[in-house]
């Protein structure tokens, strides 16, 4: 089970900047690390982070191995209409996951 | 508590039970008594007090959707919330006559009022049920006081504390009362407080319950840790939070 969670402002003035958050519960294993028998743990991460507003993507970024579990993104967007801003992060093998928040703007 | 310390080696010939009905002393004094939180970086205590940074939420909300779910859920149960609740654990429990801590009663509810199993310790549900349980009780002060039940139970949680292990031959008084505030490598011993967990700990990049802490500070001094639920913890569990009363309650705290 994989639990998200959002931060975006319920209503903003048209035009303004407004400050978004998204978290996932991800263990972002590097693929770097051993275990206590001295095996490799596989890699297992998120490759992928988008962000649409309106279906439009806004914001996207490319995570690698060296980011840490359960990652935070902190970014910006120009609120120009109302609607919705869906965030989308997907792994490796490119199964994904998504969430999406609304905002009135007027 | 070095006085109490001495009880223990002596097996307790000159303690008599009334002696230690009063307020117990500990080597650092109330006055001194400081939460971990003391000791992290500025930039840290703000992200464990921001409710959407701290990554802790994620098992708290995880805990608040379990909490909802399943035909007699437990919010059919405990419909206004359990406040507070978390302040005075371990407690004592009269069905089983035995010490409980709050994944313990937890667990107890699932048994004694759900029909169903207890929930491995540490496992992903049992960490997010007792997260969301102990965050009601953010900010408010633990209050966990010793009485004739749990006698036994502070004590040897304190002969646990008191006592040297491990290759490196050391007890928990060593570096939490003796030598808070030093450092250690490039940690700073705090007084090794329970207050803040369960709690996120950077070097698990995890959530984790408190004896999970308790299993890392034994396996530091090469010891034989002792299973993540046993009563031997649990005990100890109690010992530190009769030590950390009145400090606040941060879970989901945030750690190093
Ligand atoms: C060699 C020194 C050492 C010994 C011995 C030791 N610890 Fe620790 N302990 C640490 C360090 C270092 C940390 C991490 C930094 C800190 O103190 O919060 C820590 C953290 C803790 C914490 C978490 C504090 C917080 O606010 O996050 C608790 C609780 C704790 N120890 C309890 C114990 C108990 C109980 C024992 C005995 C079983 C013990 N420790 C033995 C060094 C030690
Ligand atoms: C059928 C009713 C029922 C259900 C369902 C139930 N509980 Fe309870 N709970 C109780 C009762 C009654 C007590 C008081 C102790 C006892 O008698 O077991 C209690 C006590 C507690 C306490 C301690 C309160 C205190 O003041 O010490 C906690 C915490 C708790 N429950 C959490 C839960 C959680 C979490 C669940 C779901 C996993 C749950 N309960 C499900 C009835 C229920």
């Amino acid at each position: 089970m994989t639990t998200i969670r959002l931060s975006v402002p319920e209503t903003a003035d048209r035009g303004e900047i407004i400050e978004l958050r998204a978290m996932i519960q991800h263990e972002m294993e590097s693929g770097f690390r051993f275990g206590s028998r001295g095996e490799m743990i596989p890699q297992d991460i998120i490759t992928k982070f988008e962000c649409f507003y309106n279906g439009t993507l806004v914001f996207s970024s490319d995570f690698h191995p060296g980011v840490a579990a359960n990652p935070i993104l902190k970014f910006y967007a120009r609120a120009n209409e109302s609607g919705s801003f869906e965030f989308v992060w997907t792994d490796q093998n490119g199964q994904s996951w998504s969430d999406s928040a609304q905002i009135e703007v007027s | 508590m070095r006085l109490l310390a001495a009880c223990f080696l002596f097996v307790g010939a000159a303690c008599s039970p009334q002696t230690t009905q009063r307020e117990p002393d500990f080597p650092i004094e109330a006055s001194l008594r400081v939460s971990g939180s003391s000791f992290l970086t500025p930039e840290t205590v703000a992200q464990q007090n921001d409710d959407f940074e701290n990554p802790g939420y994620l098992w708290v909300e995880r805990g608040a959707d379990l909490f909802e779910q399943g035909e007699t859920s437990c919010e059919g149960c405990h419909k206004n919330g359990l406040e507070g609740v978390a302040t005075h654990y371990p407690a004592f429990d009269t069905g089983t006559q035995t010490l409980v801590n709050l994944e313990g009663r937890i667990n107890l509810c699932r048994t004694r009022h759900q029909g169903l199993t207890a929930l491995p310790y540490e496992s992903d549900q049992l960490l997010s049920l007792t997260a969301f349980v102990a965050e009601q009780s953010r900010g408010l002060p633990i209050s966990v006081e010793v009485t004739p039940q749990t006698q036994s139970a502070f004590e040897s949680g304190g002969a646990y504390f008191m006592t040297r292990r491990g290759q490196l031959n050391l007890a928990c008084t060593q570096c939490h009362d003796d030598n808070w505030g030093k450092q250690l490598r490039g940690d700073t011993i705090s007084q090794g407080h329970s207050n803040g967990f369960p709690a996120y700990r950077f070097e698990w990049e995890d959530f984790g319950s408190l004896h999970r802490r308790l299993h890392d500070c034994d396996t530091g001094v090469r010891a034989e840790p002792m299973e993540l639920g046993s009563q031997t913890y649990i005990d100890l569990e109690f010992y530190l939070a009769v030590r950390a009363s009145g400090l606040e309650l941060e879970s989901p705290g945030i750690r190093r």
